[in-house]
């Protein structure tokens, strides 16, 4: 076997070594990439197809627009990964193949996460789904979320409709599991399957258990969606049985591997995973051989992109509220520092942000360059030119990730790293930390509505808040919701796993993998805040005619976090590590190791509308901050001082990411472009190097959001950085939209 | 006894008054009067908070590490901040211990026999131009403009690079002739590295009313891109065009 994959004429030229023998993408990659240190001088524009092609899009994208976001769904079809018959856009212009279903934009519906949801949102956009879907999905096979409404407790209902724990994966895809998508060309599906079935040899004990027979079902799963995998491929004329052979197989294979997942599941991040960097092996073979122009490899590229940005799921109204824009989190890993000290960067690392010129800006693929002090400072420079050009690009740490998760790790979704092909998480969105402050203040009792949530506890006595006490009854609140928490996660990936597993993704995994709890936060700025009220000034409590605390009276000034100020950054920390070792004590399903992100996506508009007054001032139904920023208006010293209170959040606490905005006007950066982006890539090394972990770099003006505000028509293309991902500003609700501009700094006058 | 320094705020991520990311300090009062201040709330010797040196300098060091990264430093602004000159003369001495460029921004407006240990540690002045004319300078500033021109000849004598500041504001500093008379003044300095021409934007109004003040360039319009462009053709030195052109 060994020796006839060594000799596969797929593979020549290729430094053969571990990755023969094994399924081994790390050791292919580090034995055949070419670090590129060079300028983007040898970059090309659009083809001529392309731009044709794009153009195309660009009609369809305008017409689903003013479909209020969503030009067609096929209700007749269940989505699985052979489900369609092939689609095109333009057959003669497209250079790589596969659409979700037989026509660009048209979306699918996938009823195993929930049949409600589907009907539901299908009906947002008039169309209704077949009943006899809507049968077989209601009488004879469970979904996702039926399995988890049938276990939850009375508890668990409870705190999710108070919203102390929200958007919860329990009535859509959990998502952020990301298949190794590059195994499929470099192996071929058959080898893939064959190692699956080696797989189900090592699953046969004395005794099989529960976890085995799951084990071994999964397994079985795996190796049917690879099949039709092959057939999918083979509707569309290809062959992927065995290796891609040259560049544009390359694309092709992986394009199709990843377009099994987005057929299979409409998981709420689908993420890409570190692709260029491996396509780069391929193009650098077929240009050292003449096969290939750097013309045709652009082409690749773009088109290749132009197939990401059309990726569409059917989502509810919902749904929308909280991650807002369409987003689907096509997030690709680019860059990054190799561990023997060489760059991970190439020439495909600049191809890749070359298409948002070539096309034009746009919120996917979720372009995440890993950034490293150590990157060649070219790459640096074009990052910081496509950052101050298009806003399309989000910088997450490479040092810090690097000694967590090696040097082939990925970012699903926004923030979270994890391991290609040997990590996965339970996506388990977040709890509402302001929310639990106001429960500890008020005895468990939810300051909206006064209903008992929490368990019964004596509320804060009258007179001024005592911070000691406070904290108290935080700790107790933060127990209770820990607990809490991780069980309710604990049931709804149960049932994933049962009723709508990911059986292509987890096929492009390896059979033990590191499996997460993701855990988030929402609001710690607010709790950081009102704590810090606490200490530093007086609180008084104001309570309603039922004795809930319902406001604040705040005498006197507190230090505010985001100002680089130790009295209230140290406080930050502290609540930080305080929750997270609450969620490392639970026992969690599948032994997966709780993690924790400070993250919010757009979510932090409409958690703010259902949190009331808060101690630090803010008023009740007030967006809170995005991520881990800082609450707006309160920084008094300049970007800097906040960069730095954020870059001390502790990643080794929050191991599942820590997010920060940053919005700034193109003149508030410098002078003139050369100072801009000199300014830029300063301000990221520093930011990183004070251990910082995630940055959005938004440079755009004021007006110009207000203007495309009043005429979204004029801005097809506005992408912003919002939480964890791009979006097309236009998209976004009047309230986030509002949201975003009041965010953004000026220039000091 | 300590000395204190009188600050209004400080800016951690200063992009536009010198070169990199400059942490920056405003200074607490100013004996300018300048019709169309965008600092209003500046003015008042009383007003702002007391700071030491060693305050000013923990702060600063913070951001040491973005400084160096973009050819920063440290930028100290107002205000006025030749009327702390002790004050900023100490902070100067301590930052140049600590290998930080230091940038004075300032009307120079001031003795320069009180200033002259100051400039012994500050490694670029970014001089505010206000107006070629003493009438005009007097009408426009409250004070007259012949320090100001001793400030600029002194700091060419010690060889301290100089970046000149211009604000154009229409009907006031704008006049052809004057532009000419100004120009010929930069041109004598040969310690001249940069002229900025800053166009007159009116942001700064909401301050003005903020202290209940009525705004007395409230009718003033901001240049056009053209305007600025000519003026700033005019106020360059020869020196430093063919220096553009050569690029």
């Amino acid at each position: 076997m060994e020796q006839m994959n060594r000799n596969m004429e797929q593979w020549k030229d290729f430094k053969k070594g571990n990755w023969c023998s094994e399924i081994d993408l790390r050791d292919f990659i580090q034995l055949n990439y070419t670090p590129y240190e060079g300028d983007r001088s040898f970059l090309k524009g659009a083809s001529e197809r392309t731009r044709k092609l794009w153009n195309k899009v660009s009609e369809l994208l305008k017409k689903e627009r003013e479909k209020d976001g969503v030009l067609d769904i096929d209700t007749h079809t269940v989505s699985t990964i052979v489900s369609h018959k092939p689609g095109y856009i333009d057959k003669d212009l497209e250079v790589i193949a596969g659409l979700q279903t037989d026509e660009p934009l048209k979306r699918a519906i996938m009823p195993f996460g929930g049949i409600r949801m589907v009907a539901k949102g299908s009906e947002a956009y008039g169309k209704k789904v077949d009943s006899d879907i809507i049968k077989v999905f209601t009488e004879y096979r469970k979904t996702h979320n039926q399995g988890v409404y049938d276990v939850y407790t009375a508890e668990m209902r409870r705190a999710r409709k108070a919203g102390i724990i929200t958007g919860l994966p329990d009535a859509y895809g959990r998502g952020r599991i990301i298949g190794d998508y590059r195994r499929v060309p470099l192996y071929g599906v058959d080898r893939l399957i064959e190692e699956k079935r080696n797989e189900l040899v090592h699953l046969e004990f004395d005794y099989i258990d529960a976890d085995t027979t799951r084990d071994r079902e999964e397994i079985q799963e795996q190796i049917k969606a690879l099949g039709f995998l092959k057939e999918m491929a083979s509707s569309y004329g290809f062959d992927i049985s065995k290796p891609a052979g040259n560049s544009r197989e390359a694309v092709q294979w992986l394009y199709f591997a990843y377009l099994g997942a987005v057929k299979e599941q409409n998981g709420a991040a689908m993420s890409l995973g570190r692709v260029s960097t491996f396509l780069d092996i391929y193009f650098e073979r077929d240009l050292r051989e003449g096969t290939i122009t750097e013309d045709e490899v652009q082409e690749l590229m773009d088109q290749f992109v132009i197939k990401l940005r059309i990726v569409r799921f059917l989502r509810t109204p919902d749904y929308e509220a909280l991650f807002s824009g369409d987003p689907t989190w096509v997030t690709e890993s680019i860059g990054g520092m190799g561990l023997d000290g060489r760059t991970l960067v190439t020439k495909s690392s600049f191809r890749i942000l070359n298409t948002l010129y070539n096309l034009g800006p746009a919120p996917e693929p979720n372009m995440t360059v890993l950034w490293s002090v150590h990157l060649p400072c070219e790459f640096k420079k074009f990052c910081a030119e496509v950052s101050v050009h298009t806003s399309s690009i989000q910088y997450e740490n490479d040092d810090l990730m690097r000694t967590y998760w090696g040097d082939d790790y990925g970012i699903a979704c926004c923030v979270s790293a994890m391991k290609l092909g040997k990590q996965m998480q339970f996506f388990g969105a977040r709890c509402n930390l302001a929310k639990a402050l106001l429960y500890a203040i008020n005895g468990g009792r939810d300051e909206m509505t006064g209903a008992q949530i929490a368990p019964r506890f004596e509320a804060v006595g009258e007179g001024y808040l005592d911070y000691e006490d406070v904290m108290n009854r935080f700790d107790m609140v933060l127990d209770w919701v820990a607990r809490l928490y991780i069980n309710t996660l604990n049931l709804i990936h149960y049932m994933h796993d049962k009723y709508s597993y990911e059986s292509l993704q987890m096929a492009l995994h390896d059979k033990d993998i590191y499996r997460t709890m993701a855990c988030g936060i929402a609001g710690l700025s607010v709790v950081v805040d009102s704590l810090s009220a606490i200490k530093y000034a007086k609180v008084k409590p104001v309570r309603d005619e039922n004795n809930t605390v319902v406001g604040y009276l705040v005498e006197g000034n507190y230090p505010k976090f985001g100002n680089n100020d130790e009295r209230v950054d140290s406080i930050a920390i502290m609540v930080v590590k305080l929750f997270m070792d609450k969620l490392r004590k639970q026992r969690t399903y599948r032994n997966s190791v709780p993690a924790l992100s400070i993250l919010t996506i757009t979510s932090n508009v409409v958690y703010g509308e259902k949190t009331g007054n808060t101690p630090d001032g803010r008023k009740k139904g007030e967006p809170f901050a995005p991520g881990a920023n800082p609450m707006h208006g309160r920084d008094t010293n300049g970007a800097l001082a906040v960069i730095s209170s954020v870059a001390k959040l502790p990643y080794r606490h929050a191991q599942d990411g820590i997010s920060f905005t940053f919005s700034m006007a193109p003149k508030a950066l410098g002078r003139d472009e050369e100072a801009r982006l000199n300014n830029l890539m300063a301000l990221l090394d520093g930011y990183f190097k004070k251990g910082g972990h995630h940055m959005n770099v938004n440079v755009f003006n004021r007006e110009t959001l207000l203007d495309a505000m009043e005429h979204p028509e004029k801005y097809p293309q506005l992408t912003i950085r919002v939480s964890g991902y791009a979006v097309n500003f236009i998209k976004l609700t009047k309230a986030q939209q509002l949201d975003v501009i009041n965010r953004t700094i000026h220039e000091r006058v | 006894m300590e000395i204190k320094g009188r600050i209004h705020s400080f800016e951690t991520f200063g992009t536009l008054d010198g070169p990199g990311i400059r942490f920056i300090v405003f200074m607490q009062g100013c004996p300018l009067r300048c019709i169309y201040c965008h600092n209003r709330d500046t003015w008042d010797v009383s007003g702002g908070r007391e700071y030491s040196v060693d305050d000013v300098v923990a702060q600063t060091e913070k951001y040491i590490d973005f400084m160096q990264s973009s050819g920063g430093g440290i930028t100290v602004t107002g205000g006025e901040p030749l009327i702390q000159v002790d004050f900023v003369t100490a902070l100067f001495k301590r930052c140049r211990e600590l290998n930080i460029h230091t940038a004075l921004d300032t009307s120079g407006f001031a003795e320069v026999e009180k200033v002259m240990e100051l400039l012994e540690y500050t490694d670029l002045i970014l001089l505010d131009i206000k107006h070629a004319s003493e009438a005009k300078h007097r009408e426009i500033t409250g004070v007259g403009n012949d320090k100001i021109k001793k400030f600029a000849l002194y700091t060419m004598k010690k060889g301290i690079p100089l970046w000149i500041r211009y604000v154009l504001v229409p009907g006031y500093t704008d006049n052809e002739e004057d532009l000419r008379l100004a120009g010929e003044f930069i041109e004598s300095l040969k310690n001249v590295e940069k002229v900025e021409v800053l166009p007159y934007h009116c942001m700064g109004a909401f301050k003005w009313d903020k202290l209940g003040l009525e705004y007395p360039a409230a009718n003033v319009r901001e240049p056009s891109k053209e305007e600025v462009a000519r003026a700033a053709e005019t106020l360059t030195p020869k020196k430093l065009k063919l220096l553009v052109h050569s690029i």
